[in-house]
Parts: structure tokens; sequence; C-alpha cells
């Protein structure tokens, strides 16, 4: 996440595109393919869709700035973050440690 | 309320006043990504679910276009589907309620609904969580909205606060192996693709890291 926005792309197209996709994968899961058992091939992969994502949505708000890498103090709130997650700490404990840490480091700078 | 009922409604609700004060975070920066306070509002409302809605404004937020934050935050909101098939034979009721309910299908639902072994239980878990989670949700969306523009996000290094989540959200899917090579894989193509790819493509170009599930461990 930066606060240098470039183009600013947001629109109601994606607020509907989002919402109508979210309730269609709900509504096929739980009302639609129901306790039927899936391809286990396929549940082996769908499993795993956080972990990548997840994983890729930190590096890059974390280590870049659009199209550059970069090391600055979000760094730092980075560290702190996976510290207090390792430590079992609840999310809202994780987020203000973070951001805390984060802020801190931009104060010395 | 016996003391069964009683522990469940309290942590759904500890859970979701936490939930909530996120969300004003979620509002904030959805705000300063260049959303308005009404499509702010619209996303927690109707996508409803916190990882691929924080996903998207991430992607919006460093200049990516529209198509290019839907197919990654897409992709996140596929793993309902995975909940709603484990919940399917947890949560019964008629057609209705089990298309309204369906909206509800998210991590925070699961995991408290998946903790009970009692079937009753299991349906006050999933009712409380889901309905005290979407009204903390939305009004800490609003909030958040609300007071954005007066903020500056970096001042108060808000602007981790989506990774610090992200991060929390990540951690239970390192216990396996599988979990942790499909994480470290998803990292790796980012970063790769960061310099050159259109912005918000290296997170959906991530998601192939979930063909490692394909692997014999």
């Amino acid at each position: 996440m930066t606060a240098v926005v470039l183009t600013n792309y947001m629109s109601w197209w994606l607020v509907i595109g989002l919402s109508a996709g979210a309730l269609a994968f709900k509504v096929a899961g739980f009302v639609i393919v129901g306790s039927r058992k899936l391809p286990s091939a396929l549940e082996q992969c769908l499993i795993l869709i956080p972990a990548a994502l997840l994983a890729a949505l930190v590096v890059k708000d974390t280590f870049s700035t659009a199209h550059e890498l970069v090391i600055d103090a979000r760094s730092v709130g980075l560290a702190v973050a996976v510290i207090a997650a390792w430590r079992k700490a609840p999310l809202i404990v994780v987020v203000v440690l973070a951001a805390g840490a984060t802020a801190i480091t931009r104060g010395f700078a | 309320m016996s003391a069964p009922v009683r522990s469940v409604v309290v942590s759904s609700l500890t859970l979701s006043s936490a939930v909530g004060v996120f969300a004003i975070s979620f509002g904030v920066l959805s705000v300063s990504a260049g959303a308005s306070v009404a499509q702010t509002c619209a996303l927690s409302l109707f996508t409803f679910t916190g990882a691929s809605q924080l996903s998207a404004m991430s992607v919006i937020a460093t200049g990516g276009t529209v198509s290019a934050a839907l197919g990654g935050a897409l992709l996140l909101a596929a793993r309902n589907f995975v909940y709603g098939l484990a919940l399917a034979p947890l949560i019964k009721g008629s057609l209705r309620t089990r298309f309204l309910a369906a909206h509800f299908v998210i991590d925070e639902t699961t995991a408290m609904t998946t903790a009970q072994s009692d079937p009753r239980l299991r349906k006050i878990a999933f009712w409380t969580t889901a309905l005290s989670l979407f009204s903390f949700w939305n009004l800490g969306t609003l909030v958040g909205a609300l007071l954005g523009n007066g903020i500056d996000p970096q001042k108060y290094g808000l602007d981790v606060a989506f990774t610090a989540a992200f991060v929390a959200m990540l951690a239970p899917h390192l216990r396996s192996s599988k979990g942790r090579q499909a994480a470290a894989l998803g990292a790796v193509i980012c970063i790769l693709l960061i310099p050159s790819a259109p912005i918000g493509v290296p997170i959906l170009a991530a998601g192939l890291a979930v063909f490692i599930g394909l692997r014999r461990s």
C-alpha cells in the first residue's frame, strides 16, 4: 500500500464485479455444490489460494512502489507484524503494533 | 443462556469488535486510495469478504486498473467456495435461509462454526458470528470512510494496516508444507514481475503457485 496514487482507476464496476463474483463463489459452494465431493486435485489447489495470494500481497505492499522495488519504513512494520503473528497475537494487535512501528520509524527517519 | 452458548456468543462478539476496529482502517485506506465513501461502504456491504476488499483496494492504491484489481480479488474470493463446501452439511435450512446464509460464508464464520462439535452450538456460532461481524464490519467501514479524508494514513503507519492483516491471515496457512511452498512461490512470482508487469498482474500471477497442490507430498 503506497500513498503515491499514480492514476486512479477506482470505479463502480469494481464494486459491482467484485460483489457479484464474491456472492457467486459463496452461493456455488454453499448452496449449489453443497455437501457433494469435489475432485481432490481441484480441492488441493483451491485450498492453497490464500497462501499464494496473501504472500504476494505482503511482498507487493511492503517492498514496492508501483514498478519499483524499495526498502523503507514499511519493512519495519512487516517485521513487527511477522513476530506478532508468529506469537499468535490477534489480528487487531498485529495491525496496531505494525502501524505503530512504521509510524515511529518514519518519525526517526 | 447456558455456559457453552454464552462462551460461543462472547467469543464471536469479541472477534467481531476487533474486526470492526480493523474495518475503520479499511475505510480510511479505501477512501485515501481513491474510492468514495459510498463505494467503500458498498464494498463492505455487498462484497463482504475482507481479504478480497483489501486486495482490490491495495491494487487500486498503487495505480492498477479495475480488471487487475478484480482478478486477484476474485481469486481470493474463490476460497469462500471451499468454505461453503465445509459449511453446507453443518448449516441447514430452507433454500431462502441458505441463500441468505451464503452471503456470510467467510473466513471467520467458517472458523467459529467448525470449531464447535455440537450441531446446535454450530448453528449459534455461525449466526451470531455472521450477524455481529457483518454489523461491526460495516459500521467500522463507515466510520473509517468518513474519517478518511481527515487522516494522513502515512503519519500513523496506517498504510501497513493491510500488510499486517495479510500477515495475520497468512499465518495459519503456513502450518502445512504445501502452504509454505505456495506462499514462497507466490511471493517470488510477484517480486519478479513487479518491475515489468502491469500493476495488479503480479498478484494474479502469484495464483499460479496453487499448482503446487498437484505435487505429491
